[in-house]
């Protein structure tokens, strides 16, 4: 009886009501949206998910509209891009908008990766988030690595062959691999248009397909909060959790502010300093490639730093190649690495405090040491600092699980 | 039919069989799509010898050329370079050119050449690819008798093309195949197999 009244009742309806029945509109509205309920004391450190999804919604704008005028070919691409730059109405804009976004796409990334630490969100029962968010970041290297290429400067070209080089200290199957990934004996255009391809459909296609599974992914266990407690052990009659707020509108009217002052911030960059002094566009890269010359100074992007540090502090070709590639993946075994008790760092002991404070500054050592020549003391410092990075990881097991924690509360609380 | 008259081994055997079938399918498959990755029948045949003649170059001089895309540096080198080439064995990784797939056989001597003046060597630093610097002045007191020096990683290497120890780079730099198609004419990315 009670069956056929809602029947009835939906076929009066509107048109909400027609796609109802034919797709699941309103409920995934509500499980994703309005009825997901996350933590009510989020903190800003909760903004930087959103903001990677409005940098990747601003790439893939910014991108179509670039391959419109782009010319995927070693004769005109850079000859294509300074048109892109000079003859195509607003075209400096759409093109430094996308430049602009590659690096900051980086920097919400490693700030929403640093949230994860400071909270513990890759702990159970988010292993997997952790891990699928971890691909997400590797197609990201890919995919800034393939579009690097793109403008066929002199730092396209040299980065490329340097990179693709790393490939080579692979033993038996090395030389053969670089062979397939080029396309040809040497970065050519045969090189470029497999890049242009990797970054306009391959790449993309993959990284959306990855944020998706994210999203489903976290939204099917919930969010973390600062607090590192599970607010679904706390749920009222309605069966919603006490702590919990919907997404929209609590959580959206916050984010939007967020995204105010990053757009701000944004526009302040892609207006006043597109190239930020050699760091988001490398001065070399504003040559043309030449095969014949190596610019007298060659550093990737700001972004791969750290991992290229690593890779030049070590003296052995495929030595450095396996610590790179280690130092690049260590991360997506954190949720195992991590034996403490408690997930937020609120209620962690000085040992994991002190560890992650140290890790912080070796991070950032070594991405500006990525940036120095390889001479002197840059070397012994690179050197300590891999140490240390590695150390990081490796003695996690041991520090978590000695760490003293604090109780935590059975329920969330606000620090201010 | 009903649960308990399943043949579930016969259930098993077909499910594995199929898989298998579409499995080798989707491997045959893959063979057109993977062979288009490699190098083209078009950059096979750009990547056909080059020749390069040796008239104009003066003793100490040396010239860049490209084959296949890849940097070739040509050193014409003076007695004095061919002198220098003694004496720094144990400062080199592979002094006798034993790492052989970094040159042909007839190039796997001292002077790693055909002719002991003409060096014929890949500019691309066998560390990560870079173009290494020529850097022939002689400076005793950093212990440097010229070569070449990368400026990537601070890979060296002496006037043949050897590596030192102590730097990333982890062989000599590499001699492509060539030979003399005259005393002033080489022809770089061929071979008779024997100098």
């Amino acid at each position: 009886m009670a069956k056929i009244e809602s029947e009835a009742g939906k076929s009066g309806g509107s048109l909400i009501n027609w796609i109802d029945e034919r797709f699941p509109l309103t409920k995934t509205m509500e499980h994703h949206v309005t009825k997901y309920y996350a933590s009510k004391n989020f903190n800003w450190w909760y903004v930087f998910g959103v903001l990677a999804f409005v940098v990747l919604a601003i790439q893939l704008l910014t991108g179509i509209f670039l391959t419109m005028n782009y010319k995927p070919a070693a004769a005109s691409a850079f000859a294509s891009v300074e048109y892109i730059m000079r003859d195509v109405e607003w075209g400096w804009l759409i093109r430094y908008m996308h430049s602009t976004g590659a690096s900051f796409f980086f920097v919400v990334v490693y700030l929403h990766m640093f949230r994860a630490m400071l909270y513990g969100s890759y702990k159970k029962p988010r292993e997997l988030i952790w891990i699928i968010g971890m691909l997400i970041f590797l197609v990201l290297m890919a995919e800034a690595f393939a579009g690097y290429l793109l403008p066929w400067g002199q730092m396209s070209y040299w980065g490329a062959q340097v990179i693709i080089s790393l490939f080579g200290a692979i033993p038996v199957v090395g030389d053969a691999l670089v062979e397939i990934i080029r396309g040809d004996y040497s970065i050519s255009d045969i090189t470029l248009n497999r890049f242009f391809a990797l970054h306009v459909i391959v790449l993309p296609l993959i990284l959306i397909a990855l944020v998706f599974v994210h999203i489903v992914a976290l939204h099917e266990v919930g969010s973390n909060n600062p607090d590192g407690i599970e607010i679904k052990k706390n749920k009222d009659a309605s069966g919603k959790p006490i702590d919990g707020v919907a997404f929209h509108p609590y959580h959206t009217s916050k984010d939007m502010i967020a995204i105010v002052v990053f757009l701000m911030i944004f526009s302040a960059v892609v207006f006043f300093a597109p190239e930020m002094g050699g760091m988001f566009l490398e001065h070399a890269n504003f040559e043309p490639a030449n095969m014949t010359a190596t610019p007298e100074h060659i550093a990737p992007v700001w972004y791969f730093t750290p991992y290229y540090a690593i890779l030049r502090a070590v003296p052995d070709k495929l030595l450095g190649f396996i610590l790179f590639v280690i130092a690049v993946l260590l991360p997506v075994f954190l949720p195992w690495l991590d034996r403490c008790r408690v997930k937020s760092i609120r209620y962690r002991g000085w040992m994991y405090k002190t560890a992650l404070t140290i890790f912080v500054i070796t991070f950032l050592a070594l991405l500006w040491l990525g940036l120095q020549p390889a001479e002197g003391l840059y070397v012994l410092l690179a050197r300590i600092f891999s140490l240390l990075y590695f150390m990081f990881f490796l003695l996690m097991p041991w520090y978590t699980a000695k760490d003293k924690t604090k109780p935590v509360p059975d329920r969330v609380v606000y620090h201010g | 039919m009903t649960e308990d008259d399943l043949d579930r081994n016969r259930r098993h055997f077909l499910t594995v069989a199929t898989v298998a079938t579409g499995a080798i399918g989707a491997g045959f498959v893959a063979v057109p799509f993977l062979s288009s990755l490699k190098p083209s029948a078009r950059a096979q045949a750009l990547g056909a010898p080059v020749e390069v003649p040796l008239g104009s170059l003066k003793p100490g001089e040396m010239i860049r050329v490209l084959w296949r895309g890849r940097l070739v540096f040509v050193l014409r080198r003076t007695e004095d370079m061919l002198a220098r080439l003694t004496g720094h064995d144990g400062d080199l990784r592979d002094p006798e050119s034993k790492v052989v797939e970094q040159q042909p056989d007839y190039a796997a001597n001292q002077t790693r050449s055909v002719k002991p003046e003409y060096l014929v060597v890949e500019g691309s630093c066998t560390h990560l690819g870079c173009a290494p610097l020529e850097d022939f002045e002689v400076r005793p007191a950093e212990g440097w008798a010229g070569g070449f020096f990368c400026p990537c990683h601070g890979s060296k290497f002496d006037l043949a093309g050897r590596v030192f120890k102590g730097v990333p780079a982890p062989s000599n730099l590499r001699v492509p195949p060539y030979r003399f198609v005259r005393d002033d004419l080489i022809m770089i990315g061929q071979d008779t197999g024997a100098a």
